[in-house]
């Protein structure tokens, strides 16, 4: 079971859950598990072709999935991956 | 090289008998030129802790005027400062904080034509902007002059905290914004501090870490957080630190854009060309005169229903449809009269009107210019503005 940290603005697409748990094998699986669950975190999550959109970073532990083996990389029980979108927040 | 006074060595002591900081590090400091972009909530703690510490030059950039709403967080202002221009007022209190530092204000915007100008003066640049357009031209003026940018941005009970552009002792410099983000959201996707709200206290933690990222970078105490994002998440007490590389794909920056085109905000001049854009608009005092007349028309307010209870019209008949569920609320919208649609500023019932027409038909509707808070400023004073 790998946990999906979702972050405070994908929240209202998640029954407010800030947190999902995945039982996919890799990345990808996970997210698209997520995306299944809650649809409306789709349509911000991923763009026209699938692809993680690029104010949104995807890290699995402490690395960058780019780093890594993108949505192929393997996650297993207790991996924790985190959503991080862009804030530009100051006020 | 700097020395200082009896008074200096008297209000520095406690950097100064630190073993790693020492007079080394406290004269690093009195040397070090920052510039800090926006003197909002991130720039309030950061300032004043900058100017505490004795960076000897700062620089604020800032175009805004004090206001009421500001108080809650930007602590670097009090009730008489309201109606100042932030720059002026901020720097009021830093010399009052400490009088051994030069403190230069530029009451003006950030903007691509006056970046590079302003900001070659300056060892490092902290950004404390609110909004995507700013955080890329901090970021690519601080590439193109090879500075250190340290970052800081906040969002409802989110925090970040990284080190931009890092400049290595051999000349190379680490990853930049663009290698985290190559490109912003969509305008409107995520909500602005004054659209969205935030955490009085979270600026003042967030800011603080950023005073301490701007004051190893300067003195070269510890580990900068330089390729690893900090997070720290109010709410649950909860912090992450991740990594980042650079990115190989980053297109190389060698001049400024226009930034408010790269994150996909249409210029006025260019909204007004789109005529199939435009809706029908009726002005406050408009409003207020119909109501005196005893018209009949139907008022909609589509903002949230905790800014409904800040302020409202329900003494001009206002009923509360969040723009989310406008669509599934529309057999509650007239179609046989004027019906006259309202927010906060004018965005979002714009965004209704348009909504209305295209996916539902209507025609009579009127979008209320400058939403509640132009009727607070010139029908109505009692009503609060936020």
């Amino acid at each position: 079971m790998a946990k999906i940290i979702i972050p405070t603005p994908l929240r209202k697409f998640t029954d407010n859950q800030s947190s999902f748990q995945a039982t996919s094998g890799n990345v990808g699986e996970a997210l698209n598990e997520l995306t299944t669950t809650y649809p409306g975190v789709k349509g911000h999550l991923f763009d026209d072709n699938g692809q993680v959109r690029q104010f949104i970073k995807v890290f699995v532990g402490e690395d960058d999935i780019k780093d890594l083996d993108n949505n192929a990389t393997a996650v297993e029980s207790g991996t924790v991956i985190s959503i991080v979108p862009a804030i530009a927040g100051g006020c | 090289m700097s020395n200082f006074s009896k008074q200096e060595l008297e209000r520095y002591s406690r950097h100064i008998i630190i073993p790693e900081f020492g007079m080394e590090g406290q004269r690093k400091l009195k040397e070090a030129k920052v510039l800090v972009i926006g003197t909002g909530g991130l720039g309030s703690p950061l300032l004043l802790y900058l100017a505490a510490a004795g960076v000897g030059t700062l620089g604020i950039v800032d175009f805004d005027k004090v206001d009421d709403s500001n108080l809650q967080r930007q602590v670097l202002f009090g009730v008489g400062d309201v109606g100042r221009p932030k720059v002026e007022a901020a720097a009021d209190r830093l010399r009052a904080l400490n009088p051994y530092i030069t403190i230069n204000t530029y009451n003006t915007q950030f903007h691509s034509s006056n970046a590079l100008e302003l900001l070659k003066d300056y060892d490092l640049v902290a950004d404390g902007t609110d909004n995507f357009p700013t955080r890329y031209l901090v970021n690519d003026a601080a590439v193109i002059q090879g500075k250190t940018n340290v970052y800081a941005s906040i969002f409802r009970f989110d925090g970040q905290v990284t080190v931009f552009n890092y400049k290595y002792a051999d000349g190379t410099f680490g990853p930049q914004y663009r290698d985290l983000y190559p490109t912003p959201p969509p305008p409107g996707l995520v909500p602005s501090c004054a659209e969205g709200g935030v955490l009085g206290v979270l600026p003042g933690i967030i800011g603080s870490l950023q005073a301490s990222e701007v004051i190893k970078v300067i003195t070269g105490v510890g580990e900068p957080l330089v390729g690893r994002l900090y997070l720290f998440d109010a709410l649950s007490f909860e912090s992450r630190t991740l990594k980042f590389k650079k990115d190989p794909n980053t297109p190389k920056i060698e001049k400024l854009i226009d930034y408010e085109q790269f994150c996909g905000i249409e210029k006025p001049a260019a909204t007004e060309a789109k005529k199939d854009n435009t809706v029908k608009e009726i002005t406050v005092t408009e409003l207020k005169a119909l109501k005196d007349q005893g018209a009949d028309f139907q008022l909609i307010d589509v903002r949230e229903e905790y800014e409904y209870e800040i302020a409202n019209l329900a003494n001009l008949g206002a009923e509360l449809i969040p723009l989310a569920t406008v669509p599934a609320n529309a057999e509650r919208i007239a179609k046989g009269k004027q019906v006259i649609i309202h927010c906060r500023s004018g965005a979002r019932s714009a965004n209704a009107v348009r909504l209305l027409e295209t996916q539902f038909g209507y025609d009579n509707l009127y979008n209320l210019k400058g939403g509640i808070l132009a009727y607070a400023d010139e029908v109505d004073t009692s009503l609060a503005k936020y």
